[in-house]
């Protein structure tokens, strides 16, 4: 053990001398890892943060991320497909403690009508204190409030169907729709609320109006569109949804986010390939200048190395020792690379505006504002990758200068 | 004597052969990356383009200078028939169409929906948009005859409705009299794009201006270029004409659908920003050789030198050998990129998730790497700059070489 201690110890000794004989290499070599590595993590930072993004608006705009509906509803949203609120079983699973929140919503076709200007828009009857926690359009109430009970009677609308409306807070506006019978139901609602999504100008056509209010409207008392369901992790949500689709009823279907957004779904797959070949690219294109900078420094040291297996250092330690150098060179690289993007990620972290490109980020899913998210997971995929592909790509080299045959090499000017 | 420095460029590279296949081994790499990439990259913008402007929206809409920002009925475009038949003339393309919009709420016996009907002519519609090429059940509009509509098929789903069944539509016309119509279903379109199966429904532009009361006006002129290269120049022709007024505002691709140009816009500086890195790695990776290669020939320099040789003639030497270099390595990656490219560019490529990736962006399902003289030569040409930048250090670094001290070196 302890031979083998002193062996390591001079080992490193070597390896480490050795890389600094030629310092401009290896700096040269220390700068282009630093950067690959920087490159690797914070593309992958960059990505990530607005994959999550959109993951999280399209959580909200489904929303939620376990649906509970009628059948027919994500084909057809209309009122007849409606179903019981919860009762009995799945009211009890969806009361045990730990889920976050959950609610239950209307969601029926309508037309919106001012005086001057009428458009096709969705209906939502939403629970307003569940509504922070599974769309977050309360935070994004510019004028007026929020609706503050399931009994209110305003509703909330987007800034911009106002504007196209031609009306404003405090007016009154008709909303048609059709009760289950197929008659037309018609009431004329106060405009309480203006909000704004994150997206300005690009028209939104939900509005907003309290749950019992449109249960009265359609005439379909105690009966909803959707039950939605929010926790506190949208990774982590299976144990959740097999309890409730234990508990649902008959009659209703239980859907997750993921298969109810496919797109959504394989974002996260997307991205998790994406960071494999980029990193993997990456180091590639670095590997052709470790391999080079190996060859060179065995190169030069061919007499040098013929000289100490002449004195009797067995060919498995002269492998061990040009890998012990890769291996610095690699280690010493992603400390700096890793430092460097840690230090270029944090301060993006409270925002990266990309405004100008906010319609084409939209049609992507995600916002005009870019969080980078920097994780361990990302960055020890990138430091194994390239620790341990390095590792191999310097195997070659280390292997041909073992084999060197001392007498030539000796003998080599 | 450019021969010489030649030959002897040449020679000197193959002295180390590892080391310099090694330095053209990154380049090559990097090259074909950058041919393939890019190719593929500019591919599915084209096609990104096409599908969607294609699909309804046209390259160029003439419209009333308001109606971008908000289109209300009453910010209607006179004559639009009229004119649209001048442009037809004046410009000698065909591809151009008149329509109208409005909003309505439609029924069938058992739904109600509100949503955007079109008036369109059935005689030119075709020609700027595919979707009456889409229509998967019946057939698209007659033209000029009046009580016909075509719907998506999300929308004839959930009106729950089939060819023939009657549509009753209620809205508000033009001089804000009330407009309603009886009208029949003769087609059904399914065009991949949610908006438009869901909320879109066409009637024949004469019909519409009789029901809405539009005296004859449109909304807009739709132009659908030959090539999308053809906009501006078609844009620069159509603002010259003297039948179209200061009152017509004349609206590109990029004003009608700002989210596509921008969502390549963000698409492209990061994949800017991913080559830029491949570039900068091959760089020192050039950088480092001739640096070494500058470095352990101090001796040989310091010799040329005492026997008369300029710096400024080491230093071509040493840019000419990286030269070779990354003339090897383009050419190189070049043949390579455009093999692998051209192997996919007949099969398609696809990866997973591209899939539900399409159906956002209205891409088929497999991309098909569109090679161009862009693709082809933008990226190696870049690497090798690149590689001739690198290079300028250590040939610099030999106008501080003392022949005396060169020669004495180790």
């Amino acid at each position: 053990m302890t031979v083998f201690k002193l062996y390591f110890a001079t080992l490193l000794t070597l390896s480490w001398r050795n890389l600094w004989r030629n310092h401009r290499r290896t700096l040269i070599m220390l700068g282009a890892i630093s950067i690959g590595v920087w490159a690797m993590i914070f593309m992958t930072a960059l990505m990530r943060g607005m994959v999550d993004d959109m993951l999280d608006q399209g959580i909200r705009n489904l929303p939620g991320q376990i649906q509970i509906q009628h059948p027919e509803f994500l084909d057809d949203p209309s009122v007849v497909n409606n179903i019981p609120e919860p009762q009995g079983e799945l009211l009890a699973a969806l009361n045990q403690p730990g889920l976050k929140r959950w609610a239950t919503r209307i969601k029926v076709p309508a037309v919106i009508a001012s005086e001057r200007e009428s458009r096709g828009v969705t209906l939502l009857g939403v629970e307003p204190d569940a509504e922070p926690d599974i769309t977050g359009i309360p935070a994004r109430v510019i004028e007026g409030r929020f609706l503050q009970s399931n009994q209110d009677d305003g509703i909330v609308i987007d800034a911009k169907l106002a504007e196209r409306l031609e009306t404003r807070l405090g007016k009154r506006v008709v909303l048609m729709s059709q009760d289950p019978e197929n008659n037309i139901s018609e009431r004329g609602f106060r405009i309480v609320g203006i909000y704004r999504t994150r997206l300005p100008g690009v028209e939104q056509f939900d509005v907003y109006a309290a749950k019992d209010t449109l249960q009265e409207l359609l005439r379909i008392e105690g009966r909803v569109s959707q039950i939605v369901l929010v926790d506190d992790d949208y990774r982590e949500i299976e144990n959740l949804y097999q309890r409730i689709r234990q508990a649902a009823p008959a009659g209703s279907e239980v859907k997750a986010w993921y298969e109810i957004d496919t797109y959504l779904a394989s974002m996260i797959n997307m991205m998790d390939g994406f960071v494999l070949v980029w990193v993997i690219i990456i180091f590639l294109a670095l590997s052709f200048g470790l391999a080079n900078t190996l060859v060179m420094s065995v190169f030069e040291r061919v007499r040098e190395i013929g000289l100490i297996q002449a004195l009797g250092m067995r060919p498995g330690l002269i492998v061990s020792q040009i890998l012990l150098e890769s291996l610095l060179l690699l280690l010493i690289g992603l400390v700096i690379g890793n430092l460097l993007a840690y230090i270029t990620v944090k301060p993006l972290e409270s925002g990266l505006d990309i405004s100008v490109v906010a319609e084409g980020m939209a049609m992507m899913g995600a916002s005009s504002m870019l969080y980078p998210n920097l994780t361990l997971h990302d960055m020890v995929l990138a430091n194994t990758v390239v620790i341990i592909l390095g590792v191999l790509t310097s195997i070659l080299p280390a292997w041909r200068a073992a084999r060197l045959d001392p007498v030539r090499a000796l003998n080599t000017i | 004597m450019i021969n010489v420095t030649l030959r002897m460029a040449w020679r000197n590279l193959w002295r180390h052969g590892r080391r310099t296949w090694l330095t053209i081994g990154a380049m090559i790499f990097s090259n074909t990356l950058l041919v393939f990439s890019m190719s593929l990259q500019f591919g599915s913008y084209d096609m990104m383009i096409d599908n969607t402007l294609q699909a309804f929206s046209g390259h160029i809409q003439l419209q009333h200078p308001r109606y971008l920002d908000d289109p209300k009925m009453r910010y209607a475009l006179p004559g639009a028939v009229a004119t649209a038949q001048r442009l037809r003339d004046e410009i000698g393309l065909s591809s151009i169409s008149a329509r109208a919009a409005g909003f309505a709420l439609v029924s069938s016996n058992d739904r109600s929906y509100g949503l955007q009907i079109i008036g369109v002519d059935a005689d030119h519609e075709p020609l700027v948009s595919t979707l009456p090429g889409l229509v998967r059940q019946g057939r698209y509009l007659a033209p000029a005859a009046s009580a016909e509509i075509v719907i998506g098929s999300v929308l004839a789903r959930n009106l729950k409705v089939d060819i023939g069944d009657e549509l009753t539509f209620l809205g508000s016309g033009y001089d804000d009299s009330f407009a309603a119509g009886l009208v029949r279903i003769v087609g059904i379109f399914e065009s991949g794009f949610p908006e438009l199966d869901r909320y879109m429904a066409q009637i024949n532009l004469g019909y519409f201006q009789d029901i809405f009361a539009m005296q004859g006006h449109g909304h807009a002129i739709v132009i659908r270029a030959r090539h999308i290269e053809d906009v501006d120049r078609l844009n620069q022709r159509i603002s010259n004409l003297e039948s179209v007024g200061d009152d017509v505002a004349i609206r590109d691709w990029d004003a009608l659908q700002p989210g596509l140009k921008q969502a390549i816009q963000a698409d492209m500086t990061s994949a800017w920003f991913m080559y830029l890195v491949l570039i900068v790695l091959v760089a020192f990776s050039v950088l480092n050789t001739q640096l070494m290669s500058v470095l352990e020939r101090t001796r040989e320099f310091g010799t040329m030198m005492a026997l008369g040789l300029k710096p400024s003639r080491l230093s071509r030497l040493v840019l000419l050998e990286t030269g070779l270099m990354a003339g090897v390595g383009l050419i190189m990656g070049i043949v390579a990129g455009a093999l692998i490219t051209w192997y996919f560019s007949e099969a398609g490529f696809s990866y997973p998730g591209m899939e539900e990736m399409a159906v956002k962006f209205n891409l088929p399902d497999r991309m098909y790497p569109a090679i161009s003289a862009i693709s082809l030569t933008l990226g190696p040409g870049v690497v090798a700059l690149g590689s001739l930048l690198a290079a300028i250090y250590p040939a610099t670094r030999l106008y501080l070489l003392l022949p005396i001290e060169a020669m004495r070196a180790a």
